[in-house]
């Protein structure tokens, strides 16, 4: 059952492909047989009722659980069995659908994180402040606060995570996730507990991300969203892929309305 | 606030130079006490306050510094404080050694190994291992101090010496603190999941700080063999390492100036109630519960603000 999408993603090569990925919790297939291909520069959104194993496909992706079966590509390399900061490196990002931030630490210091990987100096550099350690610092600095600025938290820099409000930690976890400088970007459910003002600003970024030729593939239940920033949709349903295709496509598919409304025997 | 705390910290700069003017020998040696509590608290705040990894063995890398300096200094008559880097050295590479299987345990039951870590040291001392540590004993007529041609016997020196490098442990920790190496600890004790989703080795600063951290406790057990000319086991019992981890706690995990002033607390109250006698510790006891109760995040918890002098400047914009 190797469906590579033959139909409209042809014309740009695959940044990440899923092949035949299984996982299972003891008795529980939480994502059977799963394959699809994320094209470079597109945005592919991933949907599904609640428990169809969206998020798991994501923490396999990301190395957070290990595939039973299957295999993933991203640039032409194979990413199993790799620990997660090394995925990381490789140019993978990733937001998360109950937003984990540093909680305690200000809105620059989260967005550093991403940046850490980027940077060299260790304890002797740090305690002796060596030149370039220093130039390093400020380098990683510039980065971090030109992320805050792109996401909209420019004037929040300062302040405590914990201290933000909803939609905002939901940003900053994007600034922190772009700051590792990623070719693809994962977001789990960006518009969860958002409102509609942020929703809207939301599909915004995520536009504007794109143009920065980062390739997204995310999860999300706001389909107004879905429909509207997705050039493709992959659905799956009690952990395997029922359809794929453009979003016209996947919205008249007999299968994903019956995953949706419920076929007609059970009501 | 802002301008009184500088001042305050010059203050209590400024005694500490000029205390062995003022007191007598016995009140420094307690001073001395608090000097390497607070070294070795500062050194298990990398690990506790800063990564928020639960360390209560932190007296085994103490010891093993201590024994180390003083099996070097008595077999082989090298001078005392040369043998600083060495126990340093020796502690952390056994904090890694032991950290590397156990290191990805969570909370409470990394706690529960590190107190094993701790007896089984101890009570290696005592059993005498390869027939290096003088079991029950210890060992005995380790040489004084020299620095620079001058022989260090007095607490009134030693005092100079121990504080001496808390100044410097601040120093440099406070640096430590601002960099990267610094908030990837944070990062750890924040959240590990997101930590490792944002390209860091959790498993590498975790094993890092524990070698750091038993690095610096290695040292301040040379002072201490220095300072005491014999070490024993029941200098590192069980009972240090959990006096160490309240240090941490009740200064407010993070805090270096906090954890100074816990120092002072837990190491100076008793002495202060010493004519209660045999109440001391009840009254101690009282203290830390109704601290605990009253303050949980510490005496002075860490500010989330912690940025280099080159990120600061950022904030002007």
């Amino acid at each position: 059952m190797n469906s590579f999408s033959a139909n409209d993603g042809d014309r740009e090569l695959p940044l990440l492909a899923l092949q035949g990925l299984t996982k299972a919790f003891g008795g529980l297939t939480a994502v059977k047989d799963v394959s699809f291909t994320v094209e470079k520069g597109a945005i592919v959104g991933l949907i599904g009722p609640n428990g169809a194993g969206k998020t798991t496909v994501f923490n396999l992706i990301t190395g957070n659980y290990q595939s039973d079966r299957g295999q993933i590509i991203f640039a032409d390399q194979l990413l199993n069995g790799l620990r997660t900061h090394r995925i990381i490196m490789r140019g993978l990002a990733r937001t998360f659908q109950n937003i984990r931030l540093f909680h305690q630490l200000t809105a620059l210091e989260n967005v550093l994180a991403g940046c850490h990987y980027r940077m060299r100096g260790g304890i002797i550099a740090s305690m002796l402040r060596f030149p370039t350690q220093q130039h390093e610092e400020q380098a990683a600095a510039d980065c971090a606060w030109r992320e805050l600025e792109f996401v909209g938290l420019g004037q929040y820099g300062w302040i405590a995570a914990k201290n933000l409000s909803y939609g905002d930690q939901r940003r900053l976890e994007i600034a922190r996730a772009l700051a590792t400088q990623p070719r693809l970007l994962i977001l789990d459910e960006p518009a969860g507990g958002m409102n509609e003002q942020e929703t809207k600003a939301l599909i915004g970024l995520i536009g504007q991300i794109q143009e920065r030729g980062i390739t997204i593939l995310l999860i999300e239940h706001d389909m107004r969203l879905v429909m509207q920033v997705c050039e493709k949709l992959v659905v799956l349903e009690y952990g395997s892929k029922i359809a794929e295709g453009s979003p016209d496509q996947v919205r008249c598919d007999s299968k994903v309305i019956e995953a949706y409304l419920g076929a007609e025997d059970e009501a | 606030m802002k301008r009184f705390k500088p001042f305050t910290i010059a203050l209590f700069v400024a005694s500490l130079v000029f205390a062995p003017l003022f007191l007598n020998t016995y009140q420094i040696d307690v001073l001395n006490s608090i000097g390497l509590y607070t070294l070795l608290a500062l050194s298990l705040n990398l690990i506790l306050g800063e990564a928020g990894l639960f360390n209560m063995g932190h007296a085994a890398f103490y010891a093993i510094g201590a024994y180390t300096s003083a099996i070097l200094n008595t077999r082989y008559q090298i001078p005392i404080l040369w043998t600083l880097p060495l126990s340093g050295l020796i502690a952390g590479l056994f904090a890694l050694v032991v950290a590397r299987p156990v290191v990805h345990l969570r909370g409470d039951y990394l706690l529960i190994v590190t107190i094993g870590v701790g007896e089984i040291v101890r009570i290696a001392l005592v059993n005498d291992v390869f027939g290096l540590t003088g079991g029950a004993n210890g060992i005995f007529s380790i040489s004084r101090p020299k620095l620079l041609g001058f022989t260090i016997r007095q607490p009134q020196e030693f005092h100079y010496l121990i504080w001496g490098f808390v100044a410097l442990t601040i120093f440099l920790f406070i640096r430590l603190k601002q960099s990267r190496f610094g908030r990837a600890l944070n990062y750890l004790r924040e959240d590990e999941v997101a930590a490792e989703g944002s390209g860091i080795d959790t498993n590498y600063y975790k094993l890092a700080v524990f070698g750091l951290g038993a690095a610096w406790a290695g040292m301040a057990g040379t002072l201490f063999a220095a300072k005491m000319t014999i070490v024993s086991p029941e200098s590192f019992s069980f009972w240090e390492s959990v006096m160490l981890f309240m240090i941490v706690i009740l200064g407010g995990a993070g805090s270096i100036i906090g954890i100074v002033v816990a120092a002072f607390l837990v190491i100076g109250l008793p002495e202060l109630f010493r004519e209660f006698a045999g109440a001391r510790m009840l009254v101690f006891g009282l203290v830390m519960m109704v601290m605990m109760v009253v303050r949980p995040q510490g005496l002075l918890p860490a500010r989330s603000q912690q940025l280099s002098p080159t990120l600061l400047k950022e904030s002007n914009r």
